[in-house]
């Protein structure tokens, strides 16, 4: 498995989509290969997959620490890790200053696992943003 | 090494900038070469317990065999012994001293083979869980690793298409407001169909003559003429 097989399957799904989303996906060069996935209708947060000796990850961005309201961010970790187990598939993390949910899928899965997992990243990380939004600026 | 307070005092002490590694490139071969060595060993050993356990069933198989001509030949003196042919029983009790003292033999080989099973297969196992250890470990290094190129890579990708990543609040808000337009459009679609679908049944009933009939000149004509 490598980013170009998944960029060119989902660029190529349009209407045999299993999940009713259509993708526009950009490999990014750097001294690992990125693809930038875009979820048409849902460009604002891109999801970026990577590809080491035996994961995928699967990365969307979701706030930075500058969006916190800092008096309430321990209600907010709270929060992020009693929804961690019961949301499905995605995990939260943090790089860098950045907040995000990912997925780590095994190397062998197939495409239309990746394609699953994107759509589920790109549902969580909407729907944490709306739950979460008291907790930021 | 513990890899994991590694991994977490090179994140928090700010090793995230690009090009420096949580550990250094040199320690990662060497931990990979203490995989494969791990991992000749376990083949070894394996290949030592296969030939320890065909040895220790070639022992059992003799030891058996042993033990069956001494009852046999026990059974020879015996006779001997119940014919008074004394001469004869003690020639039998010589050979089945002869066989017992191989006997003896066989089983302490076999008592140590199986002891030398016994410790191969602790051994394979305790090498077995080290090595998935090892490689538990080396999964973080590589994963932190890859994780930090991949960010400098998107961000270096921002910098260079002078893009950046919105707020949260008001993605959210632009995508809320994308579906909600297409939620509107697909509504507005679907009142167009149905519209259209209420009209075509008035043509269909307008043609067969049933209800409200349009004005024809026809009419007006025959509405003159009665009065």
């Amino acid at each position: 498995m490598n980013i170009h097989t998944i960029a060119t399957h989902l660029n190529k799904l349009a209407d045999d989509t299993e999940t009713g989303f259509n993708f526009d996906c950009t490999p990014i060069n750097g001294e690992i290969d990125v693809l930038q996935v875009e979820i048409i209708d849902r460009e604002e947060i891109p999801i970026f997959v990577s590809i080491s000796d035996n994961q995928i990850l699967c990365i969307a961005y979701l706030w930075g620490e500058d969006e916190i309201k800092s008096e309430l961010k321990a209600n907010m970790m709270e929060a992020m890790l009693e929804m961690n187990i019961p949301m499905p598939l995605s995990s939260f993390a943090k790089v860098e200053d950045k907040y995000v949910v990912f997925g780590a899928l095994s190397i062998n899965s197939s495409l239309e696992d990746i394609e699953l997992e994107l759509v589920t990243l790109s549902d969580n990380s909407l729907e944490v943003i709306s739950e979460m939004d008291s907790y930021l600026n | 090494m513990n890899i994991f307070r590694k991994i977490i005092t090179a994140v928090r002490g700010g090793a995230t900038e690009a090009g420096e590694a949580i550990v250094d490139a040199n320690s990662t071969r060497i931990f990979a070469q203490e995989i494969r060595d791990s991992e000749k060993h376990i083949t070894i050993a394996k290949r030592d317990l296969t030939s320890v356990m065909a040895k220790q069933m070639q022992t059992a198989r003799e030891l058996a065999q042993l033990q069956a001509s001494i009852k046999e030949h026990e059974g020879y003196a015996m006779q001997a012994l119940n014919q008074g042919n004394e001469a004869l029983a003690i020639e039998v009790a010589e050979k089945i001293a002869e066989l017992e003292s191989n006997a003896a033999d066989q089983q302490q080989a076999n008592e140590s083979f199986l002891n030398s099973i016994d410790r191969l297969k602790e051994l394979i196992k305790k090498s077995e869980r080290k090595l998935t250890e090892y490689k538990r470990q080396l999964t973080m290094v590589k994963t932190t690793e890859s994780v930090q190129k991949a960010t400098s890579a998107i961000s270096d990708n921002f910098t260079a298409s002078n893009s950046k990543l919105l707020n949260a609040k008001d993605s959210l808000e632009r995508i809320k407001q994308k579906q909600a337009m297409f939620d509107d459009k697909l509504q507005a679609a679907e009142q167009l169909a149905s519209e259209n679908s209420d009209q075509s049944l008035k043509n269909k009933l307008q043609d067969a003559g049933i209800g409200a009939q349009q004005n024809s000149a026809q009419s007006v004509l025959d509405r003159l003429k009665n009065k």
